[in-house]
């Protein structure tokens, strides 16, 4: 049986498709065959962030409806082995997305694959709500600003209610907190919200922190996950939040301010 | 920028992040609650009214019931409008 993770927030722009290209890639890396899922019907993005945007000839909606074979559907990654794309339709209703249809394509993916990433739309309609239904963990990426983190305490409120295993009253849906565009130098002076106070607020176990970083729009802009960058902070927390996930003990890295900055500012200016 | 702008910009900048854990915390402790305890406060007010109409003649659309919390403190308030004294024989009892 696969493992079904959506990577959710409730609020939009915070990192939801940054994080499932990335947290997929990851785990594809580790060694186990992974999907990752567009639920966003009508405004697809996974696509050119993973940089398969022009080779999706058939998507989701094509699966659900029968008009294409899922594997005719999924699209393997050019870079890393074990890892497939399945896009959202940018054409067709929303309402095309049915909790069977879905059931029916996470179905046949676990005959193959040990994990299913789902990408969740913003919001808490119907596409987000089918994104997170079946799932076994959840990723709730959060921001440390206001408004991101009580759109998130609310859909980890849905999460309890409205999942598959909230509706049959199985063990509850693993939370897990990811906090993105983390910027240690506001934290210090007190412009930004510490990630122990969003742990506080949202009390749910902190999976990983990812700091602010210019590689992520770079990365975008290339249609390349931002793990796969050798060199920046933001993959390498996205590569300890993976570890973790595995189960391994990684200790939260880049939670304070750099100095090493300015003592190579220092010295740049010395010489 | 002066030194003590600078400090002092610092400091103000010092507040807005806990001042946004403050509202974060207020604000989710009453939508949690609305989302969980889904609306008992109709229910307690018809309830509470009810016990009150059996000892005093009031009209029952004259009483609020509000819930408000600030922090670790929530604090339940009932208002009830009392007729006149003449017309309230526990009152005069109680006096």
């Amino acid at each position: 049986m696969a493992t079904v993770i959506v990577v959710t927030s409730g609020k939009g722009g915070v990192g939801k498709t940054t994080t499932s290209a990335s947290f997929a890639a990851g785990l594809a890396l580790s060694g186990a065959k992974t999907a990752v899922i567009d639920f966003d019907v009508g405004l697809r993005n996974l696509d050119l962030i993973m940089g398969c945007e022009r080779r999706v000839v058939f998507d989701l909606i094509n699966v659900i409806q029968g008009e294409a074979k899922l594997r005719q559907a999924l699209i393997r990654d050019k870079r890393v082995e074990n890892l497939y794309t399945l896009a959202a339709s940018q054409t067709r209703d929303k309402d095309a997305l049915t909790r069977e249809g879905i059931g029916a394509v996470l179905e046949e993916l676990a005959e193959e694959f040990e994990y299913v990433v789902c990408d969740s739309p913003a919001g808490i309609e119907k596409g987000a709500l089918l994104a997170l239904y079946y799932a076994d963990h959840a990723v709730v990426v959060t921001n440390p600003e206001i408004s991101s983190v009580r759109d998130s305490d609310r859909i980890l409120g849905v999460l309890a209610s409205r999942s598959r295993r909230a509706e049959q009253g199985d063990t509850p849906v693993k939370e897990h907190l990811l906090l993105t565009r983390y910027d240690p130098a506001r934290v210090s002076t007190g412009e930004m919200l510490k990630v122990g106070d969003v742990e506080e607020i949202l009390a749910i176990p902190l999976l990983g922190v990812i700091p602010e970083s210019e590689v992520v729009l770079r990365c975008s802009n290339l249609g390349q996950p931002v793990i796969l960058e050798e060199k920046s902070n933001a993959a390498q927390a996205y590569r300890d939040a993976v570890a973790r996930f595995l189960g391994q003990e990684v200790e939260m890295k880049f939670l304070e301010q750099e100095r090493k900055g300015l003592l190579r500012r220092w010295f740049r200016g010395a010489a | 920028m002066s030194i003590t702008s600078f400090f002092r910009s610092r400091r103000k900048d010092k507040q807005s992040a806990e001042t946004a854990r403050d509202r974060l915390q207020i604000v989710l402790a009453h939508e949690r609650m609305s989302v969980n305890g889904d609306d008992f406060l109709p229910r307690l007010q018809r309830e509470i009214m009810a016990v009150v109409v059996r000892y005093v003649d009031i009209d029952p659309s004259q009483a609020v019931v509000k819930l408000e919390k600030d922090g670790d403190l929530s604090t339940l308030e009932i208002e009830v409008t009392l007729p006149k004294a003449d017309s309230l024989g526990v009152q005069r009892v109680a006096s």
